[in-house]
């Protein structure tokens, strides 16, 4: 079932579903990353919320007009204008008061959400309101989707798309050194206006599939799942937006294969799965790689504290270095050195001793910064320049076992 | 000067013509957090192909006279004119080096693409990165001896490492006049004196500098002229001329022993 939904065979309206999702995803992803760049994550999740009161408010407007309240294109208007009204709210209250982003974005997010919900029971209340689902915008639902609507939400997605990639340039350099931009020309609050307004239109577009009380993980999830694998900004923005399509694209599928899987949060699982995976594995910032990272350097550390002890007669005491020894065959379980372990010691203090006299002269300056206790210097000098260290160094060469 | 002969024939004040030969000239700046002023009614006017520190104590409103200057943040009055007219038509001109602090070093991006950010006004929206602008980049990496670290992410960088791509950004711009905003704060000394010789190689071809500074120690081995600030301007000048003993003890009132202030100015 899960295979006939990935490969688009269930049908017309999963498919429609599928593909939707999958261009929301993109979208989400790679405007999401802007505002994840910008340490601004928590905003969207103001604006999502601030949807709601304009969605009843839109269904009243439109029965009061005898048009069909449900109507999507209707339901995004009234959405979108009482999210910017949120948004208008939050960026005042942020500026003009003493209200820090946080505690406004709190405020303005629970009161547009209190008055929606209030609206909604309002509706509930309403002859015409009985069959309105309003509430399915809430989480997500998928079921008895229009191609009117899909092609909306594909459009939709696709515009937003268009314009996150035009203004890449001046969002990234806003979100890494707003001064320096602001000093070169750019007006780093409609620069500002507009990243919020793209993830405005990203939720609005959003609403039907994801809802909008998730679509703040479709935004922020891609864009950090990306972050750990990349170190470039255009690099997070494009893994991203495919993480991001093949969450909402796989997503649908699978909430598309069995009956009453809602859509929305299956989305957002899926997206959490590859973040979960790119936390333990990735190669650079995963949790694992640096637990392993960490563990080698600890036993570097200790293998050299070891070789100088033994380099210098000192008795070892921790039993982690003495094992890491006998494991590599340096020492002897009583702890005296075997042949290659005094080899091994004698070259450790060899170097340590290089070191020492480097780190003294003023013309090795830019070496010396590159002491870690660990690196031979054989690796990092010429042989002429051994050679001339090692006439420095007044202590007999030979080490005694 | 054929400027400010200019000025004067065409019937100009003295000081207007100041004005239209100033690389950066701030009339009654003032700026304010909450109704306690930042700077109050600051006059400052820059000499063409100067170098000038900024000077004063903690507080004094030293970064927010640049970036009030520069438009960075709004100011309650007051007025900058660039090179004798207004600023939004001299962006181009201008290159302007923020505090390091002043950004998060964990951004993913690359040293080479953090120089690249100089040519923005260039590439504008949509022009591609030709490999003229990347050569621009480079080169300006290379002024600063950091070349070889075109493609390291940048939260590997040194705290000099950092500061010397700042000022790389700034030299890919090709500016007339360059702000630095403590440019010298907490990098090592062999940053600091490569950092010292791009300014004076700046200068040498009639660029002008503008650099808030924090060591007073340094001041007259680095720079011509000073400009003294604690919220309101103190002295302006020559270094000789403005870094005086009154006018650092009324810049920094108790704050310096009168045996430091003392050995400061005789130094000069």
């Amino acid at each position: 079932m899960l295979f006939e939904a990935l490969t688009l065979q269930l049908g017309y309206n999963a498919t429609l579903v599928a593909i939707g999702a999958m261009l929301l995803g993109i979208s989400a992803g790679a405007t999401g990353t802007f505002l994840f760049l910008r340490k601004r994550a928590l905003v969207s999740d103001a604006i999502s919320h601030a949807t709601l009161p304009g969605i009843g408010l839109a269904f009243i407007v439109m029965v009061w007009l005898g048009m069909d309240g449900r109507s999507l294109p209707g339901l995004l208007i009234g959405s979108a204008l009482s999210a910017w009204i949120g948004l208008l709210c939050v960026q005042w209250l942020t500026g003009g008061t003493r209200l820090s982003e946080d505690s406004a974005i709190g405020a303005v997010l629970s009161v547009f959400f209190g008055a929606g919900i209030v609206l909604l029971t309002v509706i509930q209340g309403m002859s015409a309101g009985r069959q309105a689902g309003l509430d399915s915008l809430l989480l997500g639902s998928t079921a008895g989707m229009l191609f009117s609507d899909a092609v909306l939400i594909a459009g939709g997605g696709a515009l937003v798309l268009m314009l996150t990639l035009l203004l890449r340039r001046p969002m990234s350099l806003v979100a890494f050194d707003s001064d320096f931009a602001a000093a070169s020309g750019l007006n780093v609050q409609r620069i500002d206006l507009a990243t919020m307004g793209l993830v405005l239109a990203v939720t609005v577009v959003g609403l039907k599939i994801v809802g909008l009380i998730l679509i703040v993980a479709l935004l922020i999830i891609p864009p950090v799942t990306a972050r750990f694998w990349t170190e470039r900004t255009e690099h997070v923005w494009l893994i991203a937006g495919a993480l991001g399509g093949a969450s909402g694209y796989i997503g649908a599928a699978i909430s598309a294969s069995a009956p009453a899987l809602p859509t929305g949060p299956i989305i957002v699982l899926v997206a959490f799965a590859f973040f979960a995976v790119s936390l333990l594995f990735s190669p650079a910032r995963g949790v694992l790689s640096s637990v392993l990272r960490h563990r080698q350097y600890q036993r570097r550390v200790h293998l050299r504290q070891g070789l100088l002890a033994l380099a210098q007669g000192q008795p070892i005491y921790e039993g982690y270095t003495l094992r890491l020894l006998q494991r590599e065959g340096l020492a002897r379980p009583d702890g005296v050195a075997t042949g290659d372990g005094q080899a091994r010691a004698a070259k450790a203090l060899l170097d340590e001793k290089r070191w020492e006299i480097l780190r003294g002269l003023q013309a090795h300056e830019a070496t010396a910064a590159r002491y870690d206790g660990l690196t031979g210097l054989e690796t990092i000098l010429t042989e002429d320049q051994l050679r001339d260290l090692d006439t420095r160094i007044a202590a007999p060469r030979e080490i005694a076992p | 000067m054929t400027a400010l002969n200019l000025a004067t024939q065409n019937g100009l004040r003295p000081e207007a013509a100041e004005i239209a030969t100033s690389p950066l000239a701030i009339r009654g700046l003032t700026v304010s957090y909450g109704e306690k002023p930042a700077i109050f009614s600051v006059d400052m006017t820059i000499r063409p192909g100067s170098m000038t520190a900024i000077i004063g104590p903690n507080g004094a409103g030293k970064s927010t006279l640049l970036k009030a200057a520069l438009g960075i943040i709004r100011p309650l009055s007051g007025q900058t004119t660039v090179f004798g007219r207004p600023l939004d038509t001299q962006r181009a001109r201008i290159a302007y080096v923020p505090q390091r602090a002043s950004v998060d070093w964990d951004f993913p991006t690359t040293v080479l693409d953090v120089v690249l950010m100089g040519l923005y006004r260039e590439l504008g929206l949509l022009r591609l990165v030709r490999s003229s602008h990347r050569k621009t980049a480079i080169d300006a990496l290379q002024r600063v001896g950091m070349a070889d670290f075109a493609d390291r992410q940048i939260g590997q960088l040194s705290g000099g490492q950092q500061q010397r791509v700042f000022l790389a950004r700034a030299l890919a711009q090709g500016a007339d006049l360059y702000l630095l905003d403590e440019p010298f704060a907490g990098v090592d000394a062999a940053t600091e004196k490569a950092i010292i010789a791009v300014l004076k190689s700046l200068k040498a071809v009639g660029k002008t500098v503008v650099a808030v500074h924090h060591d007073l120690a340094t001041v007259e081995q680095y720079f011509d002229h000073a400009f003294l600030i604690n919220v309101r301007p103190v002295a302006e000048g020559t270094v000789a001329e403005a870094f005086t003993a009154e006018s650092l003890q009324a810049a920094y009132g108790g704050r310096l022993a009168t045996a430091q202030i003392d050995r400061l100015s005789q130094a000069g």
